[in-house]
């Protein structure tokens, strides 16, 4: 085989970041090659080079036998390069077809292009109702509209990143399909991802990046999954710890939970009920845009519920608690997102650590803040939870996303809480940090703390829950035992 | 096509250089307005800027002016650090001076050493209350509080004009509209004996020291500080959002009430109908100069007091309309926000395209 893009020594450093470092690679016609690292490994740059998004400072590019020097995205489209972003670039309010039409360059008459939209949607099993308007339809659509508009193009190498962080599992099989298909026909494919056994399952030949570095050049048939983690992380992850069982005693009972949402385009919650017992660790899984973040307000009071809806918590109702509260009830938090919401990115993590704890008096005398307490009480969590900063001092944006989330999630689970609630709590986060938060988690529950977790990664949820329910629509399903759901139940419920 | 772009890293020093910055493109800018109409900038200069401060005369007028400047930004920084903008401290400025006035004339000829703050107290009262109308209306129907307190400044200077037309005549005043000279126990003390100086300026640094520690150290300022960073997180914390634009408004009205007492009960001595000179306004200029921070704002407030006198000085010595002291700080707030804006953000050039 033949090939088509070879990419030799590129550099490209940002400030002092060195993001990639004397980077190689090929892609080979009919390959799918999987780019392979965690976050902020240098993926995104490198793909962003190939793309002509940003200029590489050594280096240089062959593609098709020439030299490939791109200044825009659209000299690399031009050349045969597509590319499916991991955000749609699409108008919400158009349909389809426009929303195709204004993807293609030039004055093509709106007739050839249906004609070859006809031809794709044959060849590739790409069916999608073109009339539609692109806020109705479903992230998988809206990838399926994203992914016609590239092949209208006809790409010679097509790149897509992170391509099934938004879809549930049925549709990421009929996208494995897809690109098997595309490949066969002879198309090179540069697969972006950190899930590992998507990898091992689709892609042919992997390169593994690491610090911007490229660790590791493979065949994929020739690594295990636990290899790739390995390579990907730089050393080896530490295993899981054992859950133990709950106890049949109910912490936390939720009774018919009704919320209107006022923003029209958010979702309502719609008579949702579960239960979470002592010591259990209970997942609640969906595609986002589901319902978990007002489920997550709800539980946590940053929204309130009319009268009638109960939150029973040990028996009592906290509905109308406000957020304070229900932490005096040893009762914690960790919303989905970072940067704004858990945390202040302009304030030091003393300050940090005192969002969430306003209402204790500990941290206060007479109001003004006892800065010694706080300061000692941000050094063990610092401490306990292996965060990599300077100081207590620190500001919270000089913390790379994983240590910020450690930090976060310290915060709460170093009080050893009675109850969890925590939205994506491994969000962004690289592998080796996501499985020392997913241990304490194991390890405060195996030690009577009850917990909760919203999340859309359903490995997660499998490898650390003892019950799973799905939440579609701001509905949510009857639980399921984590250890007998499979792809197809998870499916069904997703499409409810 | 020019393009703003955020920096990553922001100079640290920038805290301390974007004012000095700010001043001095501003004094560029009135040395070439100087040229330009053919007087010698240079004196001109030295008479706004420099004589005021070589007189005891210019420098107890400048801590007259210098008094309601700094008590008014104090309050209305709190609100621009929470991102709650009021915008109407002048309105409520001009209620504080009338109750208090009001109160002060309430007692006359009465002597008593209550008599200051009784009044001092209802003038908060009164500023408070004008501030929770733009504040009741956003919190309640999510109405803007920049308009909203915006105009009610002109309603209160009309209501002022009204009871000084009206029943807070003087009534031995041969139908002046303004009130009776308040009585000494309706006076501020002064601290220099011969000027116009009173002790409403060690109250506005007390409360700027007051301040400096809330903000510092206090639960209070703590909140302050995340709602000015996000609102998710204020909430997040506990502290729903409503809760920091009242708490915002009622600072802000409170100084602004306290600065209208001290102005009258102190330089003014009566109410008339020209007591809102604009020190509400100036007030927003002397908050973002002295960067929100207390003992800033003592700075900028003596520097904004120091335009006004150096502004009446120039009438008298240069012939030139009072219009500048206006001018100087238009210019001064415009090159503050410029010199804010390159140090968060940097320029770059970008050709447009349509097709990404």
């Amino acid at each position: 085989m033949q090939n088509i893009l070879e990419i030799d020594g590129i550099s490209k450093s940002f400030s002092d970041i060195q993001a990639n470092n004397d980077i190689s690679l090929y892609l080979r016609q009919g390959q799918i090659h999987a780019l392979l690292g965690e976050n902020g490994a240098g993926k995104s740059t490198l793909v962003k080079i190939i793309y002509g998004i940003i200029k590489p400072d050594h280096g240089s590019m062959i593609l098709n036998g020439k030299l490939y020097d791109p200044n825009t995205p659209e000299v690399a489209r031009n050349e045969g390069i597509g590319m499916v972003f991991q955000h749609f670039s699409l108008f919400e309010s158009l349909s389809v077809l426009d929303n195709i039409i204004l993807g293609q360059k030039g004055n093509q008459k709106k007739d050839s292009i249906l004609e070859r939209l006809d031809d794709l949607q044959k060849d590739y099993d790409l069916q999608i109702d073109v009339n539609k308007i692109v806020a109705t339809l479903s992230a998988g659509e809206k990838q399926k509209v994203e992914i016609i508009r590239c092949m209208l193009q006809d790409p010679k190498i097509m790149i897509l990143d992170e391509p099934t962080s938004v879809l549930n599992p049925s549709e990421v099989e009929k996208l494995f399909n897809f690109l098997r298909k595309l490949s066969k026909q002879g198309m090179a494919v540069l697969y972006i991802s950190h899930k590992l056994h998507e990898i091992k399952e689709l892609c042919d030949t992997s390169t593994i990046l690491r610090n911007g570095n490229v660790v590791k050049s493979c065949d994929t048939a020739d690594v295990t999954i636990n290899e790739l983690a390995q390579l990907m992380v730089g050393r080896a992850i530490d295993n899981k710890i054992k859950l133990s069982e709950p106890k049949q005693e109910r912490v936390l009972d939720i009774k018919n939970i009704s919320y209107t949402n006022p923003d029209i385009f958010g979702t309502s919650l719609k008579e949702i009920k579960f239960n979470v017992n002592f010591g259990e660790i209970f997942g609640i899984g969906g595609i986002s845009g589901n319902g978990q973040t007002e489920l997550m307000k709800v539980l946590s009071g940053e929204v309130g519920l009319n009268d009638g809806n109960q939150i029973l918590y040990h028996n009592e109702d906290i509905s109308s608690l406000d957020i304070n509260e229900r932490r005096q009830r040893e009762i914690v938090f960790v919303p989905e997102d970072r940067l704004g919401h858990s945390a202040v990115s302009s304030l030091s993590l003393s300050e940090n650590l005192l969002l969430t704890n306003l209402w204790d008096h500990n941290f206060f005398s007479n109001g003004v803040i006892d800065t010694n307490y706080t300061d000692e009480k941000t050094s063990e969590v610092i401490e306990k939870f292996n965060v990599q900063c300077n100081a207590s001092g620190s500001l919270a944006s000089s913390l790379s996303g994983g240590n910020l989330q450690k930090f976060v999630v310290g915060r709460e689970i170093i009080k050893m809480p009675k109850l969890v609630v925590c939205e994506q709590p491994t969000w962004g986060v690289d592998v080796g940090s996501a499985s020392l938060i997913h241990n304490y988690l194991i390890e405060i529950s195996n030690s009577g703390s009850t917990i909760l977790i919203i999340s859309q990664d359903m490995d997660e949820l499998r490898s650390i829950c003892h019950r799973i329910a799905i939440i579609s629509n701001g509905v949510i399903s009857k639980p399921y035992d984590a250890k007998r759901i499979t792809p197809a139940d998870i499916a069904i419920e997703m499409a409810k | 096509m020019f393009k703003l772009e955020k920096k990553e890293t922001i100079d640290q020093s920038s805290f301390y250089t974007v004012p000095l910055i700010a001043i001095g493109c501003s004094l560029i800018f009135v040395f070439i307005l100087f040229l330009l109409i053919g007087k010698n900038p240079v004196l001109a200069i030295f008479i706004i800027f420099i004589e005021p401060l070589l007189s005891i005369f210019g420098l107890s007028e400048l801590v007259v002016k210098a008094t309601p400047l700094i008590i008014i930004a104090l309050g209305l920084s709190i609100g621009f650090r929470a991102g709650v903008w009021n915008i109407g401290a002048e309105g409520q400025f001009t209620i504080g001076a009338l109750f208090g006035g009001a109160t002060i004339l309430a007692f006359y000829p009465t002597s008593g050493i209550w008599i200051l703050p009784l009044s001092f107290f209802i003038a908060i009262i009164g500023g408070v209350l004008w501030a929770m109308i733009p504040a009741f209306l956003k919190a309640r129907f999510n109405t803007n509080e920049i308009l909203v307190s915006l105009m009610l400044t002109y309603v209160a200077i009309l209501f002022l004009s009204g009871m000084v037309y009206g029943p807070l005549k003087n009534p031995d005043g041969f139908n002046f509209p303004e009130s009776r000279l308040f009585h000494d126990s309706g006076t501020l003390p002064i601290i220099f004996p011969g000027t116009r100086a009173h002790i409403g300026f060690l109250m506005a640094l007390l409360l700027a020291g007051l301040m400096y520690y809330l903000l510092k150290r206090h639960k209070f300022g703590f909140h302050v500080k995340v709602s000015g960073e996000s609102s998710r997180a204020l909430v997040f914390s506990g502290k729903s959002t409503n809760y920091m634009v009242y708490l915002s408004f009622i600072i802000s009205g409170a100084f602004a009430g306290l600065a209208g007492v001290i102005e009258v009960s102190g330089p003014v001595g009566q109410l008339v109908p020209a007591i809102p000179v604009g020190y509400g306004f100036t007030a927003i200029i002397v908050a973002f100069l002295g960067r929100l921070n207390p003992l800033g704002i003592c700075f900028a407030g003596l520097l904004l007091a120091l335009t006004y006198i150096g502004g009446e000085a120039a009438q008298i010595r240069l012939g030139l309309p009072n219009a500048i002291t206006g001018v100087f700080q238009g210019v001064l707030l415009f090159s503050l926000l410029a010199a804010e804006a390159f140090t968060n953000y940097k320029v770059s050039l970008k050709k447009m395209r349509g097709n990404f």
